[in-house]
């Protein structure tokens, strides 16, 4: 049967090609892969090879300088046996789709295909960011005569990997110094002794074949715990978080999920300038395809370390150096899961939202307290899950108190902060009394001298001032 | 610590692609292939030829959008491999994939359909041709950062040895990903660990319009892994038997539990590095000198003929039947439709009740 040799489409955006030099001639027999013309695009001068073997039957555009639409006929490649017949039928042929194309300079286009312009998507006119408006699930009810234990984050996160640990074979936590050395945070202390060198692995320091390897080993259905020393050496390992970890279950259709944990701390440190002190929230939140969990707490530490190892997605659980000593009353209960995606109101109060998470909800409740002083009550909401982002709860608060002030020690553009008002300004436009305000780092690099240092990041004073600014709170004048 | 391997051998490598079989004559593997085996590794080479010629011309017709990469000349690598690959072992490469795919017997119509983007694809639609997987067939992809799938085929090896099973990982990457530093880190895990892995370059000497002479110091790939004591070897790519030797044994030694080891395959892609790529950077010249005189097809099609397993009627039947079943896939692919508009939010997270990856 004759072919049709069209204008091929050499790019994405290619419309038009110019025949700069035919290599054969009409009856010339060609084969499969020879050249047959050098196409001039408007990127490059390309080469046009054969699509079978056969005869050159008639070339029906010269090499010159006229502008062919693509797709549209440029010779005719004949079978053998086949003659001119042969080139007539396979024009005609062509002409009869034409009449079915809505646009005229179609007409001659060639073989019917189906055109994706004409159906090109309807852009809904706001997608919704639908995974971070799940239904969250229920928070979870101990059962009754759970004893508590007061611990510290540490530990309550080393509780959880050992938990974890025993429950499933296929968990296992890899990282720098997490075996022999017990965590450079002391976080992994007695899990060589109990589960070997085979599930508490120590690597070398090659922290983005970590992740990948880490990768790898999810895709085949085990469900690693990756140790990043802090989340500022995961730079080294953000494309296999975002590129192989996120992104190929969406891919690859739904057809292998990647279910690791990357955990590690995260924020601001104490001391140790600009390169080790960062808070890396809104750069995961940012990205479909994870989750994103924050805990300010021991007893959430552990709650949540527990829902993400558990959880079949990649979770990024960014934990706070400066959080890891601190104490408090863990429960003891093999299935204290949080539910993800539900954020916790630690303060019950009227008057503002103050809405955080890591470090600084403790910013925030001191502020409450202090505002308490002054007669504003405070509502203070720990997101726990940044993504999914539990915007409902913020806003139902928000339509209570009228109210918000966001508080983190990330930067202040494209914060957190920036989306929880950007939501809220739109799910709760008429409840704000005032704009909402936020507090964050200051916006450079994090200084090493001590006053510099304190100076970048938020204060509970700051929380305080406003606050109070939010609520049209004047200061009795002396 | 013994050395077997051409690792530590002095002797000039193998003249790359040749068309000179590397194949020792003693009872070679393959002299243990019967004519079924045989037909079946030229069928699937003639078979992916034919795919990527056709999707080349789908390319051309604006069926396929965005980057597209075609194997068309490097057929004998991924062929004379998975014919040594077992039931389990899994397969991960970078984003010239398609051959691996078909390779690992995914379905031509599904994979034509995942190229056009149509709901029947292989990722229904989302992936492209960059990105397709099978769980079903043991391929992982289909990935399109340089490199990024070393790590992760590492891992996948991680896997086969902490569930201490007899499979191995096949990690296909180009000359071009060999420089990546990940690389490097996963081999030192690699051997550190003892994983079954084996790593195939496939150096078809331009990553994408850089020679590798302009881009490696060492040119010799399959030296890469001496700093962390990784044998390996170069096997002429363009000839399927010798693929198939080397894959043999390379698998037996891996398989036996003694680490990974680098197979650099000395090959050449005939069209440039995706479809938008004119290559300038090279002499048509020698395109022709590598099709006329080592193309893995015609080489192999001629020693069958001469051996008496394939006539030359028996291959024109053939390849009829090849052109028709991917006239199909074509055919397939074309009459599928765009994913629904309501696929586009689907499909980003697990549900938290699903057990990964059939586990």
């Amino acid at each position: 049967m004759a072919i049709k040799i069209l204008m091929p489409a050499l790019s994405p955006t290619m419309e038009t090609g110019k025949i700069a030099q035919w290599l054969v001639s009409e009856n010339d027999a060609v084969a499969s892969g020879d050249i047959l013309a050098e196409i001039e695009t408007d990127k490059a001068i390309v080469e046009l090879e054969a699509i079978d073997d056969g005869v050159i039957g008639k070339i029906l555009f010269e090499a010159g300088p006229d502008l062919i639409d693509v797709n549209k006929p440029i010779a005719v490649l004949l079978a053998d046996g086949e003659d001119a017949c042969a080139v007539a039928a396979a024009l005609d042929e062509g002409a009869a789709p034409a009449a079915s194309q809505p646009e005229a300079s179609q007409q001659d286009a060639g073989p019917e295909v189906p055109c994706t312009k004409d159906e090109a998507l309807a852009v809904p006119a706001v997608v919704e960011t639908a995974v971070a408006q799940v239904e969250s699930a229920p928070d979870i009810v101990l059962p009754e005569g759970t004893p508590f234990r007061e611990i510290a984050m540490r530990e309550a996160l080393r509780d959880a990997l050992a938990e974890e640990m025993r429950r499933d074979d296929d968990v296992f936590i890899m990282g720098e110094e997490v075996a022999e050395y017990e965590g450079a945070y002391k976080v992994t202390q007695g899990l060589l002794d109990e589960f070997g060198g085979k599930r508490v692995i120590d690597t070398p320091i090659t922290e983005h074949a970590i992740a990948g390897l880490g990768v790898g080993a999810a895709f085949a259905g085990l469900k690693p715990v990756i140790e990043f020393m802090t989340f500022n050496f995961a730079m080294q390992a953000i494309d296999q978080i975002i590129n192989s970890a996120a992104k190929t279950r969406y891919m690859s259709g739904g057809q292998i999920s990647c279910p690791i944990v990357f955990r590690g701390p995260n924020g601001v440190a104490s001391r140790v300038a600009a390169q080790h002190s960062q808070d890396y929230s809104s750069w995961y939140a940012h990205i479909p395809g994870l989750i994103v969990l924050s805990p300010s707490n021991a007893a959430d530490a552990k709650g949540l370390l527990k829902a993400a190892i558990r959880d079949p997605n990649p979770v990024v659980f960014l934990e706070h150096e400066l959080l890891y000593g601190q104490t408090g009353d863990v429960p003891d209960y093999d299935d204290f899961a949080l539910p993800i995606g539900r954020a916790h109101i630690a303060r019950s109060g009227s008057d503002v939202t103050l809405v955080s998470y890591a470090r600084g909800v403790s910013a925030c409740l001191q502020a409450a307290d202090a505002l308490a002083e002054i007669g504003l009550q405070a509502e203070v909401i720990d997101l726990r899950s940044l993504r999914p982002l539990d915007v409902a709860t913020v806003v139902a608060s928000v339509e209570k108190t009228n109210r918000m002030v966001t508080v983190e020690e990330g930067w202040p553009i494209c914060s957190i902060g920036s989306e929880l008002a950007a939501q809220v300004q739109r799910r709760a436009f008429d409840a704000l009394d005032a704009p909402i305000e936020s507090i964050t780092g200051a916006d450079v690099p994090m200084p090493y001298a001590e006053n510099l240092e304190r100076l970048a990041l938020p204060q509970v004073e700051q929380i305080v001032e406003a606050a109070k600014r939010a609520a049209y709170f004047r200061d009795q004048v002396a | 610590m013994a050395k077997t391997s051409a690792a530590k051998s002095k002797k000039k490598p193998p003249k790359r692609a040749t068309g000179k079989s590397s194949a020792k004559p003693k009872k070679s593997a393959i002299a243990r292939l019967d004519a079924t085996a045989l037909t079946d590794i030229w069928r699937d080479m003639a078979r992916i030829r034919r795919f990527e010629e056709r999707c080349g011309q789908v390319y051309a017709m604006g069926q396929i959008g965005g980057f597209c990469h075609l194997y068309i000349g490097q057929e004998a690598v991924v062929v004379g491999l998975q014919k040594v690959a077992q039931n389990g072992d899994q397969v991960v490469t970078g984003y010239r994939d398609h051959a691996h795919m078909l390779a690992c017997g995914m379905d031509a119509k599904r994979v034509m359909a995942e190229l056009t983007g149509r709901a029947d694809g292989y990722s229904g639609g989302k992936g492209g041709s960059m990105h397709m997987f099978s769980i079903e067939k043991n391929f992982y992809g289909g990935h399109g950062i340089v490199g990024a799938q070393v790590p992760i085929g590492t891992g996948l090896a991680f896997a086969n040895r902490y569930r201490d099973n007899d499979n191995i990982s096949f990690t296909y990457f180009g000359d071009g990903a060999a420089n990546q530093g990940q690389v490097y880190e996963a081999f030192n895990m690699a051997k550190l660990w003892h994983l079954p892995c084996v790593y195939v370059i496939e150096n078809n000497r331009y990553a994408m319009g850089t020679s590798i002479d302009r881009a490696s110091s060492q040119t010799d790939l399959s030296q890469r892994g001496a700093s962390f004591d990784i044998d390996g070897e170069q096997v002429d790519g363009m000839d399927v038997e010798a693929v198939y030797e080397a894959g043999q044994r390379a698998a037996k030694r891996v398989r036996a539990g003694n680490g990974p080891y680098i197979l650099e395959m000395l090959t050449y892609r005939y069209r440039g590095h995706s479809m938008s790529d004119p290559a300038k950077y090279r002499k048509r010249e020698e395109v022709d000198k590598v099709r006329s005189e080592t193309d893995p097809i015609k080489i192999f099609e001629s020693r069958l003929i001469e051996r008496g397993i394939m006539s030359e009627a028996d291959i024109r039947a053939e390849r009829e039947t090849i052109k028709g079943d991917i006239e199909a896939a074509v055919d397939f692919a074309l009459d599928s439709p765009l994913p629904a508009e309501s696929e586009l939010t689907t499909d980003v997270l697990a549900p938290a009740e699903e057990v990964s990856n059939g586990h």
